[in-house]
Parts: structure tokens; sequence; C-alpha cells
């Protein structure tokens, strides 16, 4: 057998759906050893579930298998878990850090397979008694730190390292394995500094010239273009483009990444903008958020009364940070001033008394009660804050649930969003992800606030439902002049919805256009100070 | 400038004396506040130097053991494991069935620290299965467990010894032919651990035998910290989910923590009641967690870490305030009944202080993370102006 015309890695016609939405299709790639393979795309592009299906992760088997071939040195393999993957010789550096904070490096990079001694008393309880082999640890850690080429101190306790090291901590936890043949590097520099970066880009040839095939994840396109031998740029579940990186540059790739077409059930045509009185109605200045994954390290922000503005960005840019600091939903600070007073930050129900409300992203945990009727989820903020669908008696002493107006505004909102359910008193949890969102959005509206916000409004919903929100939430905003600030992760939406958007990237605002701005442009202010 | 760190560096603080003084407090306000309180109550309770020394060192001899049976599940990331007192009531039955057998002194003790093992492992299993099933809760769970376990003990000494298992005598069962006393003398096993290797320095009886065990539970503690199951469970009680991803059974690590600690606390138990010479069936296990737990907590242990070290500070300081407290009430108030008071108020209001102090801690050093972006972001303003 000739093996050297055998690439390394193959996959050969795959795809994958989640119940009736194709998130892959079609997927062909080869990569041989000691190439460095560069995936780029937007969120939503597929990137982590294709990794995800080479990697073996249990998700991907629990939603329904996957379709078409994944062969390795030509053989054809089935993971059922990482461990397989593992066992195979395919090592993952992940976004979040899977490290045992009060461990050190040494400890980090050997988890669970110490080299180990037996003694009198393992011999007889069996061998998890056996002592670790502290100085064979050690020197395990200094080869894999050597083959890394980077150097961390490998006694430092993990919680005390800078982020950078955490990385190469645990980059140099799968070096340490021996069969290790192909390595995903999945958004690796995203926590680097520039001289870190440098120095993991260097590493990752190295690794290369060692015959190992990498993978690498990454937003910044001139890394992409500084270490990969080929290019691989997907979007909305397709390969759309595949090239030597010597042949490419940034904004080429850019294109490729955001130059979709658009997709049916989202009509291009932008509906006529309301006239924007022009009176800024909230400000936000030099806020901070400490929520995790979304920090948001400086915004500066004016939003005009009655207009819908969109806040864009990868993926851990910052942009869901911004509502959940405002609404005090996470740690934050800066100023913000709503219609010319100042709000408390970290006090929700400051800024719902002043008539603010947010649907939360994460509807399933924030956003629904889900084991009550819908008609409790759409009237209970409002009754809450509001004291809404009462009955006083006694003067307000007691005070009871006005049932019958509950109803009705249940009954209204489920025709005017078109909720699909079996009565208003169905609970919350029994309904699709789209009528879930409705629902949301209906307790939003209820409060009849004078500014909404609306997280991820579409997130994980299918294309009929996303445009009935879509339409629903400019109604909202044209019809009872509501300032609505919409966030998500898919461009073509924000674009479609909104007047004005702005990106964020690194925590930061990196520019504000009008919706009618071409995609690229949206492009290059997302990547602009990724970091 | 661009500033693209990330990384963010607190400013340095000049590091004065007082700062470093007033860290140390913040991070040992309990045992501070015991040596504090010991401080006051021992010249009041006009006891002798000598006096505390020796009852100091008993207790030491004691409790060391059952409170060293704690820290296995703190590493493990289980906390404060109040299922102990599943392996205490292990022990009791133990010594129940051997002085029904008439077997005393050192061949006793050992019998029924073989015959508590099964017990303990069984009613380890159980419980680290339970704790399995309500991970982020074990505490509570075990506390509850207790109540529980202590119904089923209750059963089979009430009824089930004499009635099934055989029982016979007439100083252990109660008349009516089925169930056991009140209480159990063990008074031809009463201190024969203590006295096997016994000196005497200045008048202060010195168990030399007890404290060579509880050197060896020490010992075992420290060596089991070196093994592949011991770096398991640190791996585990920091982050379970990295701990399974890099193929350790979590589930089994834990189970494994719980029957050790339950195991232990039998023989802690069992050299507990040897000292004290006679086993109240019925209530000797009733507190033993809670007191084992406090102790353990005003040494300076918290839910996350806990030291062999806490361990002999804390049972010296917890003691002595006990020993001293009575006698300190008796000054004060005229009551000596103050200072029992005292003890379980104090249990209580040491352990509910250590539980709220560790959440604070935690939501200490968020918040800092939050401090730490405001300054980041001062810092980088700065850059750019």
């Amino acid at each position: 057998m000739d093996n050297k015309k055998v690439p390394l890695l193959e996959m050969k016609n795959v795809s994958k759906s989640f119940m009736a939405n194709q998130v892959l299709q079609d997927i062909n790639f080869k990569l041989n050893a000691g190439e460095v393979l560069g995936l780029v795309g937007e969120n939503g592009a597929g990137k982590s579930t294709l990794m995800k299906i080479l990697f073996g992760m249990g998700v991907i088997k629990d939603t329904g298998g996957y379709g078409g071939d994944v062969l390795i040195n030509g053989q054809k393999v089935v993971f059922d878990s990482p461990f397989d993957a593992l066992r195979a010789g395919i090592g993952m550096v992940h976004q979040e850090f899977s490290l045992i904070p009060g461990f050190t490096a040494t400890e980090n990079i050997v988890l669970n397979r110490e080299p180990q001694k037996a003694n009198v008393i393992s011999q007889v309880f069996g061998e998890r008694l056996d002592t670790l082999d502290r100085k064979k640890m050690n020197s395990i850690a200094d080869s894999s730190i050597d083959k890394l080429g980077v150097h961390i101190d490998k006694d430092m306790v993990v919680n005390r390292m800078p982020v950078g090291h955490k990385q190469f901590t645990e980059i140099a936890r799968e070096l340490s394995k021996d069969n290790m043949k192909i390595l995903i590097l999945d958004e690796p520099t995203a926590v680097l500094t520039e001289k870190e970066a440098e120095a993991l880009l260097a590493s990752i040839r190295g690794m290369a010239s060692r015959g190992i095939a990498v993978i690498f994840i990454t937003h910044r396109l001139q890394e992409i273009l500084a270490v990969c031998d080929k290019v691989l740029v997907m979007r909305d579940g397709i390969i759309v483009k595949e090239t030597p990186a010597a042949d490419t540059n940034v904004s080429e790739i850019t294109k490729w990444m955001v130059g979709r077409s658009v997709e049916s059930g989202v009509k291009a045509v932008k509906a006529e903008s309301a006239a924007s009185s022009g009176n800024v109605i909230m400000s936000i200045k030099r806020l901070w958020v400490d929520m995790p994954g979304e920090t948001v390290r400086d915004v500066s922000l004016d939003v005009y009364d009655g207009e819908i503005l969109g806040i864009g960005g990868l993926a851990g840019q910052g942009k869901l940070g911004i509502p959940n600091g405002v609404m005090g939903l996470y740690e934050a600070g800066g100023t913000v001033e709503f219609d010319g007073q100042k709000i408390d930050l970290n006090n929700p129900r400051k800024c719902l008394d002043s008539r603010l409300a947010f649907v939360s992203e994460d509807r399933r945990g924030v956003g629904l009660l889900l084991d009550e009727s819908l008609e409790w989820n759409i009237s209970f903020p409002a009754m809450q804050i509001q004291n809404k669908f009462l009955k006083n008696y006694l003067g307000g002493m007691i005070k009871w649930r006005d049932d019958k107006a509950i109803e009705e505004v249940t009954k209204k909102y489920i025709d005017s969003l078109q909720i699909r359910c079996m009565s208003s008193r169905q609970k919350a949890r029994e309904l699709s992800g789209g009528n879930q969102q409705k629902v949301c959005l209906a307790k939003a509206f209820a409060l009849e606030p004078r500014f909404l916000f609306v997280s991820e409004p579409t997130r994980g919903i299918d294309v009929g439902a996303k445009s009935l929100v879509l339409d629903a939430l400019k109604k909202f905003n044209r019809e009872n002049h509501v300032t609505v600030v919409m966030i998500s992760s898919e461009l073509e939406e924000l674009r479609f919805t909104c007047d004005r958007i702005a990106i964020v990237s690194g925590g930061k605002i990196s520019g504000i256009l009008p919706a009618s701005a071409s995609s690229e442009d949206f492009g290059h202010l997302m990547v602009s100070n990724v970091r | 400038m661009k500033n693209r760190k990330t990384g963010y560096v607190p400013t340095k603080e000049p590091v004065t004396f007082a700062s470093k003084a007033l860290e140390f407090a913040k991070n040992n306000t309990v045992p501070l506040m015991f040596i504090l309180i010991c401080a006051v109550c021992i010249p009041l309770s006009g006891f002798s130097i000598n006096y505390l020394l020796s009852e100091i060192v008993t207790r030491i001899s004691r409790n060391s053991f059952l409170i060293l049976s704690l820290l296995i599940p703190i590493m493990a990331g289980m906390g404060l494991n109040f299922g102990m007192t599943l392996g205490a009531m292990a022990g009791e039955i133990g010594l129940i069935l051997v002085s029904d057998w008439q077997i005393w002194g050192i061949p006793g003790m050992i019998l029924a620290m073989i015959i508590s093992v099964p017990i303990s492992v069984g009613l380890g299993i159980m419980c680290g299965k339970i704790m399995n099933m309500a991970k982020g809760r074990e505490m509570i769970t075990g506390y509850i467990m207790n109540y529980f376990v202590n119904g089923i003990y209750q059963l089979i000494v009430l009824y089930a010894m004499g009635a099934i298992i055989p029982i016979i005598h007439s100083s252990i069962i109660l008349p009516r032919g089925y169930g056991i006393r009140n209480t159990v003398s063990l008074l031809s096993m009463r201190q024969s651990l203590d006295n096997l290797i016994a000196i005497r320095i200045s008048g202060i009886k010195i168990p030399v035998m007890t404290f060579v065990v509880i050197a060896l539970l020490c010992l075992f503690i420290v060596w089991f910290r070196k093994t592949k199951l011991g770096q398991d469970m640190r791996a585990v009680g920091q982050d379970m989910e990295v701990a399974r991803a890099a193929g350790i059974n979590v589930e089994k690590t834990r189970i494994i923590s719980i029957v050790i600690s339950t195991v232990l606390a039998g023989f802690g138990m069992i050299i507990y009641l040897q000292n004290m010479g006679n086993l109240s069936t019925y209530t000797a296990h009733s507190q033993i967690g809670m007191f084992c737990i406090a102790a353990l907590l005003v040494g300076g242990a918290s839910v996350d870490r806990a030291t062999i070290g806490n361990v002999f500070l804390g049972v010296t300081l917890f003691h002595l305030m006990f020993i001293v407290a009575p006698s300190a009430g008796t000054t004060l108030m005229g009551d000596s009944m103050i200072g029992e008071y005292f003890r379980v108020f104090v249990s209580y209001a040491v352990i509910t202080f250590a539980l709220v102090m560790y959440e604070t801690k935690k939501r200490r050093a968020s918040s800092l993370a939050g401090r730490a972006l405001a300054e980041a972001q001062k810092a980088s303003g700065e850059a750019e102006k």
C-alpha cells in the first residue's frame, strides 16, 4: 500500500442536521500530515459542529449522528466519544479552558495520564493507590513544553497564570500525548497578547514540521494567512471556498465569509425607516460588564428615540454583555442615562420601574417560567412590576389576580404573534423553541415598555418563526413608538430589521453603520479588534 | 498607543506589615476569634495550666481521629461530610456486639473495628450514591441522611438486637428481652488503647499509643494525597467537568472518598468511646458530626480546604473553650450551665459563620473581576490620551 497518497484525514459528504435544521451539508476536504488548515466562517457557519463530529462529542450522537464518512489514513472511523477520538490521535483545544484551577501546569499536562509507581498497598487494593511519579511527570511536562516552544512555568498553579499561559498549558497537554496526529485549535489566539499569539503561530509551524496536522480555527484572518497552508471558508453549513493560503487575502476571505445570498423568507427590501426623532433616549458611557464569555470592556453608545438599533459582532466579543449589564443581570460599571435620568446599574428592579424591558437570550433560564401556563408567563412581570391585572379590595390592602384580564391579554398576544399552542393555559415547557420565543416577546410587550432590549431573538428557531418574530418587533417599534435595541449574531437579520447597526468587537464598539452598508464593511468591523 | 493587553495585572500595592496582618486576620477570622475567647476565659476560669494541658491532651487523643476522617471528602470537593455520623453508628454497632461477646481490651477494639468496616462501607456507598444525585448540596444531604440512618440504627438496636441478632448479657439488653439499654458500659475496654503505652510528664498523662495511631492516620492522609486516587480526588474536587473530560470516573471517585471517610469515622468513634468508657446507645453519635465539623472549622478550615494542621489547631481551641467556659460562666454569671449552653450555640454559630464566609469569599472574588475590568478600562483610557 502506498500510504503517501492517502491523506491523514478525509471528510466525505459529511452532513448534519439538528431536528429539521440542516447545519452542515456536503462537507468534503482532505488534510495531510504536517499541513495546517485554517477554518474560518461567521458564527453559526457550522465550524464548531464540524469539529464536534470530528472529535466524537456526545451531542452529535445524541441528536441522531451525522451523514457521510470520516476517514483517517484511508480507514473509515466512527467515534462514539471524545475518548475514541483521542485514542485515534486527535487532540482538541477548546475555547473554554479545561484545566483544573488548583493544579500546576505539570499536573494539568499529565492529568489522568500520570506516570505511577506501584507500592505494597496498591498491590493489594488496586492500581489507583499507586503513588505518582513526580520525576517522570516533570520530564513529560518539560518535553511537551519543549515541543510547544513557548516557555511556561511548569510549577505555576493554573489560577495564578495569565490567560495566555493557560492556553499554552492546554496545548502542551495535547502535545504530551504520544500518538497525537491531528490537533484542533479552536480560537486559541482569542485570549493571547500579540506577542503570545506570535509565539503560538511559530509553535504551530513547529508542530507541522514534526508531522502533526493542525486545524486552526480563528477570527483573526491575518493569522490564518500567516500560518496556514490551506484555508477553508464556511458559510451556512457548506464549504464556500477552499484555497491555498498563499493565493488569497483578508478582504477576499471576509467577502466569502459574510457575502451570502439572502435567505428565503427574509426579504431584503427594507421597511421604511420610521422618522426617528433624533433625540437621544439612552446614553451609555464607558460601560463595562463582567459577563463570563461576553466581557464588555469600554462601550459608549447613544440610542435615539424611536429607532431600532442593532448590535452585532462575533461570539464572545461582548455584544450580549451590553443588555445584560444595563439591565443589571451581571455586574457592571460606567454610566447609563435613560431619558435624561441616570439609572442604577446592578439593580434590575430600577430598570424595570423606569419602563425598560429585556428579552433575554437565555429564554429557558431567565426568560420563562417553564412549568407555568402561558397566561402566567405573559402577565407575571406586568403584575409584579406595574400592578397590572390586579383587582384591588379594601383600598388596595388586598390584591387579587384578575384572571379574566390575564386571559384576555394572553389571547390577544396568542393571536397577534401567532403563538401555536393548545390553550392559553398550556405550560410554557411544552411549546417549541420558536413559540417560546414569542411568549418571551409577549411578556415584554405586556409590560408596555418605552425601551426594549431583545437579545438573540431568533436563536434556534426556524425560518418561518424567525420572520414572524422580526416582523412583530418591527411592528411593535413602529406602532407603539418603542425604542428597540436588538442584539443578534446574524448580520442579515440585523440588516433586515434595524435602522442602524453597531458592531462590537473586543468589548468595544468598533463602529456604527446604517443597515444599508455593505456586508464587507460590517465584516471588517467585526474582526477589527477581535481579542 | 493601542493597548491589546488582555490579562489584567493588578496595580501593585506596597506590601506593608499592616496590610499583611489585615489580610491574615481576614483569612483566619474564626481561629483568631477563638484565641481571643480563650484568652479572656482562661484567667476567669481559674484553672491551673497543668490541669488545662492534661485536659487538652485527653481531648486531642479522643477526638482527632474522628476529625481527620473529614479531610478526604473535602479534598474531593464534597464539603464537610456530615455523613461521617453513619460511620460512627457502624462503630457503635461493632462495640455493642463485641461487649456482648465479652471480648475486651485491645482485641475487642480491633474486632469492633473489623465488624464496623462492612457496615461503614455499605452505608458509605449508599451515602456517596445519594450525594452524587445531589451534587453541590452534599452537606445538607449528608445532614438529613443522618436522621434517616439514625432511624434504621434505632430499629436495629431497639428491636432487632436480642430478637433477631442474639444478645445474651443482661447488662446490655433491656429487661423485656430485646433492645439495647440506654447505656452500654465499656468499663473493661476503657482506655485500653490509651493505657497501652502511657507516660506521665509532670503529672500529665500522655496516651502514646493513641497518638501513634493518630500519627499513622496523618501519615496515611499525607501518603494518600500522593497517590493516583488522591490526585484524581483533588481534580474532581476542583472541577468535575474537566476531570470527567480527562477520563476520570467522577462518580466512583466521589463515592470512594465518602466510603473512606465513613470507615475512618467508624474507627474514630471506637477510639473515642474507649476513652469515654461507656456508650450512650442512642445519643453518642447524635452530635458527633457537628462537633467534629465545628472543631475543624475553628481550626481555620473551610468548605473546600482543610489541612492536618487545621485539625489539631481546631481540636485544641474548640475544646479549650469548652473546658474553660463553664467555670468562666460560673465566675461571670454564677451558673455553670451557661458553659454547656455555649457549647451547642457556638458550634452552630461557627458552622453558619464558616458557610457564610465561604459564599462571601466566592462573591468577593467575582466582584474583584469586575473591579479589574473597570481599572483596565481606566488604564487603557489613559494610554490612549
